[in-house]
């Protein structure tokens, strides 16, 4: 196996575990559909990093996060749902892209391309997954209890916004990965789809999550896998992958 | 702050998003009393406690006896269906591990209940696991929003009775809200009828006269005392 695709199965399998991680969050906070529209926020940043020649990755997560930021922001002030908020400005930053990229960046824009992945990126790429990762172990079990009652979560005294605004922002990092790898319209299956399969085997939350993170990193291998073997595109390949547990998972319904 | 107060409120005033929800009220409570509050909905009951709980910003004075620990029992907890969860595991998101064991026996389950999926609860015992959520920590006070009537699913204990008897095994104080008049005459110490402003204060036998009722809730009262014969 040549090294380059050895970097990119081991990046992959970094990205698998935090999305399925971060995913496990978002299915019980009901916010899966979020990631959709908060992905095609991050278009026009890939869209100006393939014009100016920078890093998709990074051009995404700097518009993920004045948009995030934005997001948090609007909500607080016009008291508007997430979603609402969300799906405004995830039309305009949708329009934006399409009318500066040519047809072939759209094409690497919405479903990713992991073939260009080097040891450079790979080794920022895992490094970040791994700060996320353990941005997200602190506040999980508050954004679970936030999910589960407000009223509770008050009662201890947790700070929401504070920890909304850190739960965006993983949603951020974790898509401007993603948005790289399988592209701006898969992206949100790559974390929904693992949580949705664990969800369907597991009995208690270790499983739930454990399990999230797992078929994460196997649907990317997978995934990956297929690519190297079919030469098809690597996003939707892995996003089928995903989809294939989450059938069999189905089948094993508890 | 006297000996036995463990919550002194004077002159509170609450008002949220313009509108004014809590006027000048000010009641005492002691340790180890039972204190209901009163009222229709729409009063204000839950508005009070979260204020009590510090979630509400409030003019006025709430001042806790110091070092005094809180739990909180909510109106209404939606059920935990979107995520696997077992019991035990829902306890330990309030941080401590240690205490399931014993919190879980404290409202009348057995230890292996623990392993039980929070989803698939009925009320009556949700409700119960609600209340040994808000005695992890030890609490010294229980703020009690609308506690279910007529569910009891062990078929011996109702929620109140079980309110009675952590009361006694903890020396808990307990405030109560609740729009149930029954509850008033057999479980409390001391009531404070709320509708907006204080209507009324002192032990339920002083103060729960008809005209006080009808005072507290119009047309309403009717229905309760019709409730309350049978």
């Amino acid at each position: 196996m040549e090294i380059q695709f050895l970097i990119i199965l081991i990046t992959v399998i970094f990205i698998g575990a935090i999305a399925g991680y971060l995913g496990s969050l978002m299915l019980s906070r009901k916010m899966t559909i979020v990631v959709d529209p908060l992905s095609h926020l991050a278009l026009p940043g890939v869209a100006l990093a393939l014009i100016f020649g920078k890093d998709i990755s990074l051009g995404a997560f700097l518009f993920l996060f004045i948009g995030t930021i934005l997001i948090w922001f609007l909500e607080s002030k016009t008291k508007l749902p997430t979603e609402t908020v969300i799906a405004i400005l995830f039309s305009a930053s949708l329009a934006i892209t399409f009318l500066f990229l040519s047809e072939h960046e759209i094409e690497e824009a919405l479903i990713g391309d992991i073939s260009k992945i080097g040891f450079f990126e790979g080794v920022i790429t895992i490094l970040i997954c791994s700060g996320v990762f353990f941005l997200l172990q602190k506040i999980y079990s508050k954004l679970l209890l936030i999910s589960v009652s407000e009223d509770l979560a008050k009662a201890e005294g947790i700070n929401l916004k504070k920890y909304q605004f850190l739960y965006l922002l993983s949603i951020s990092a974790v898509v401007a990965l993603g948005v790289k790898f399988v592209g701006g319209l898969l992206v949100a299956g790559l974390t929904a789809l693992p949580a949705a399969a664990s969800k369907n085997l597991s009995k208690n939350l270790k499983e739930y999550y454990l399990g999230s993170i797992i078929f994460g990193i196997l649907s990317c291998l997978l995934g990956s896998l297929l690519f190297k073997v079919t030469h098809l595109p690597a996003g939707p390949l892995i996003i089928l992958a995903s989809a294939l547990f989450f059938l069999i998972s189905l089948i094993f319904k508890r | 702050m006297e000996n036995d107060i463990v919550l002194k409120v004077k002159n509170l005033n609450v008002e949220l998003e313009g509108e004014r929800i809590l006027e000048n009220l000010s009641f005492e409570v002691k340790r180890g009393e039972v204190l209901t509050i009163l009222g229709p909905n729409g009063a204000g009951k839950t508005v009070l406690l979260k204020t009590l709980l510090g979630i509400f910003p409030y003019k006025g004075k709430i001042e806790w006896e110091s070092g005094v620990k809180i739990g909180y029992v909510p109106q209404r907890v939606p059920f935990v269906k979107d995520v696997p969860m077992n019991i035990e595991e829902f306890f330990t998101l309030k941080g401590i591990k240690r205490e399931t064991k014993e919190v879980i026996k404290l409202v009348g389950f057995d230890e292996n209940f623990l392993k039980k999926n929070i989803g698939e609860l009925s009320s009556g015992q949700y409700q119960r696991i609600l209340v040994a959520w808000a005695l992890i920590g030890n609490p010294d006070v229980l703020l009690f929003d609308e506690p279910t009537t007529g569910i009891d699913i062990t078929g011996e204990e109702t929620i109140y009775q079980l309110l009675e008897r952590l009361k006694n095994e903890k020396k808990l104080t307990i405030i109560l809200v609740t729009h149930d008049l029954s509850v008033v005459y057999k479980f409390s110490d001391r009531v404070i009828c709320l509708n907006k402003c204080p209507v009324c204060q002192g032990t339920p036998k002083e103060v729960l006269s008809p005209e006080i009722l009808s005072k507290l809730y119009g047309q309403e009262v009717k229905f309760y005392e019709h409730h309350h014969q049978h």
